[in-house]
């Protein structure tokens, strides 16, 4: 712990993402700084339209500030050529979406197998892996299952699954619980912390104040600036 | 890159309908290209052989007009003695208008021409009954005749029967010396005007029944096709000698005529070839326009994909893959279908029109090479796209 106190796993530097929209300027993220250390349980919170989405999505290489330099793992991200970003998705981060987002024609097995494959591994440890990481999520006789005869909490549980076999040094959920009722969303969210207490570091992205409060520290997100940043306690105190 | 292909097969597996609607281009392009070419090959080959049967080492000299000056046969002779080295056999041909009779039997159709002794050689026929006409013949102008199989049947009910007998032509009473061998492959396809049907009387005689007593037609043939051209020059050089203009005859080789007929057949199938291009072409955007669909369709695939760390190249791969696998089946049903149709239609137009190789290479590896060229703009417009774009996309 005391050698990630020194160098944050994220380190956002005055991040600025400007839109024009016709004449108008948007400034989706206007001077976010953020550093989040390794081991962390984070939610990032606001409502929509408030520049989290956007800040996700730079968080999770899958686009590049307009400003600003955004250094993820001691790399500056920001610099990155298309190739690289991939990469860097690749290799540090994984990904667990509102909607699952697992693709329909492949089997769970193979849907976990994607992030593996592309990273170049070979078909044993492949499938070493993925077996592990469907292990983890409780889904091993599912591997030959399609995601349509999964149920939503199965579903996105594989999708966790999917994020943790390549073994990321970030887990970046996207409203993880937004598609599943109360009693699967308690599941996900319960599995999630439990991810948090084997020392992986989590980001959960969310609108919903109460899904913000299973997090450890909360960053709130208002009109493309961090107006709170603190420890979950002092958040519940201020709600 | 084993992965790709993996992966494009279960993608075009997955999508059948889809799928098979690509290939459908394909294959019937394809398969089209192999069935005109072939058939038309087929029917080229067919038009060049009968063509050839007919001889294509002649050339024959055409009098056009009647001119004050004249080349007599013996000239014509001593001609074609003299270049003995260049041509092979020589004949006057004198054709006859005359009804053929037999006691109370007449002949409609039947050809009827004055011709040296060589020319039975000339058509490469043979005397089955009796004997060729002879030299002798020609000088004494005899009234013999040379008869085809079909004559001799229908008039004398055989060629065994027909030595001897008489025959009338426009009343002159001539004798039947020889028949010659049947050349019709099966005697129940005798009929008026077939190949049978044919009496070949001494070119003199001929000369002496037509009104002017002229010999107007020679046909030589040179020992080896590719002589034809120096056989012509002599010819010419010849004619012009003695008749001292080119108006008034003509010569013409066979094999220039078999020239024109070649490039008849080589345009034929550049025409071809333009139309197998196009219906490739279209095939190609079939191909295109499927592999769009198939892009904006699954846009989201390609945007989780990508979050997952998937590079260009990649999708790339993945999309292009996909083109050249569904082209190339496409195009080996296409070779089967094309392959089995043009030799099921060839075989009922009663001439052979195997698929040709040529064809089959061709549009084979124009389809794929289409598939890919045409695939790869939708891969790059797949490659291309941003990932929270791809992922917004419903």
């Amino acid at each position: 712990m005391e050698e990630n106190i020194k160098t944050p796993l994220i380190e956002l530097k005055d991040i600025y993402k400007i839109y024009t929209m016709g004449d108008e300027e948007v400034r989706a993220n206007d001077g976010i700084n953020l550093k989040i250390y390794s081991g962390e349980f984070v939610a990032i919170v606001g409502k929509s339209g408030s520049g989290k989405s956007t800040l996700m999505n730079i968080i999770g290489a899958l686009d590049v500030p307009t400003d600003g330099t955004y250094m993820l793992g001691g790399e500056d991200v920001g610099e990155m050529s298309d190739n690289e970003l991939a990469e860097i998705r690749n290799m540090m981060i994984g990904f667990i979406f509102q909607q699952y987002n697992l693709l329909p024609k492949l089997t769970i097995f193979e849907n976990v197998e994607l992030p593996l494959l592309y990273s170049g591994m070979d078909r044993l440890r492949r499938r070493e892996r993925v077996m592990e990481s469907l292990g983890r999520v409780g889904l091993t006789e599912k591997e030959k299952n399609y995601p349509n005869q999964l149920s939503g909490g199965q579903q996105q549980r594989v999708s966790i699954a999917r994020a943790l076999a390549g073994n990321p040094s970030l887990i970046l959920a996207d409203e993880p619980t937004g598609a599943l009722d109360s009693k699967t969303g308690r599941e996900v969210l319960d599995f999630l912390k439990k991810l948090n207490d084997e020392g992986n570091t989590i980001i959960i992205i969310t609108h919903d104040n109460s899904i913000a409060l299973e997090a450890k520290r909360v960053v709130r997100i208002h009109d493309g600036k961090i107006n709170f940043d603190g420890d979950v306690k002092d958040y519940a105190a201020i709600i | 890159m084993l992965q790709s292909f993996k992966m494009a097969l279960r993608s075009i597996w997955g999508n059948k309908l889809r799928s098979f609607l690509t290939m459908l281009g394909i294959i019937i392009g394809v398969a089209s290209v192999i069935i005109l070419v072939s058939i038309v090959n087929g029917y080229m080959s067919y038009t060049l052989n009968s063509f050839t049967s007919m001889g294509v080492n002649q050339i024959t000299v055409n009098f056009r007009a009647l001119p004050s000056r004249t080349i007599s046969v013996d000239e014509f002779y001593e001609f074609y003695e003299e270049h003995s080295d260049l041509f092979a056999q020589m004949t006057p041909t004198v054709s006859v208008s005359a009804t053929v009779k037999h006691e109370s039997d007449t002949m409609s159709s039947t050809s009827v021409g004055g011709y040296g002794e060589e020319y039975i050689y000339i058509k490469d026929f043979e005397i089955e009954y009796g004997r060729n006409l002879v030299y002798a013949d020609m000088a004494s102008r005899q009234k013999v005749a040379v008869i085809g199989a079909y004559v001799a049947s229908e008039l004398y009910g055989g060629g065994q029967n027909a030595i001897g007998e008489d025959i009338k032509l426009n009343g002159d009473v001539f004798t039947v010396v020889g028949v010659v061998e049947q050349q019709t492959e099966d005697a129940s396809d005798f009929d008026d005007g077939c190949t049978d049907d044919f009496v070949w009387i001494p070119y003199s005689r001929a000369a002496k029944m037509s009104r002017n007593a002229t010999i107007s037609n020679y046909t030589f043939t040179s020992y080896d096709i590719n002589d034809t051209d120096a056989c012509t020059a002599a010819l010419e050089s010849f004619l012009e000698d003695k008749m001292k203009s080119d108006s008034f005859y003509t010569v013409t080789a066979m094999s220039s005529l078999m020239d024109s007929l070649n490039e008849m057949i080589a345009m034929m199938s550049m025409l071809l070839g333009g139309i197998a291009g196009i219906s490739l072409l279209v095939a190609g955007v079939g191909v295109m326009n499927i592999m769009l669909v198939s892009v904006t369709e699954r846009t989201r695939e390609i945007g989780i994909r990508k979050a997952l760390g998937a590079k260009k190249s990649v999708i790339m791969q993945q999309f292009v893959i996909e083109a050249a696998v569904t082209s190339t089946i496409g195009g080996l049903i296409g070779i089967v279908l094309g392959g089995l149709a043009s030799t099921g239609i060839g075989a009922l137009m009663g001439i052979e029109s195997p698929p040709t190789v040529t064809a089959v290479i061709v549009s084979f590896s124009v389809s794929v090479g289409i598939g890919l060229i045409f695939g790869y703009m939708p891969a790059s417009r797949a490659a291309n796209l941003s990932p929270i774009d791809a992922l917004r996309s419903e």
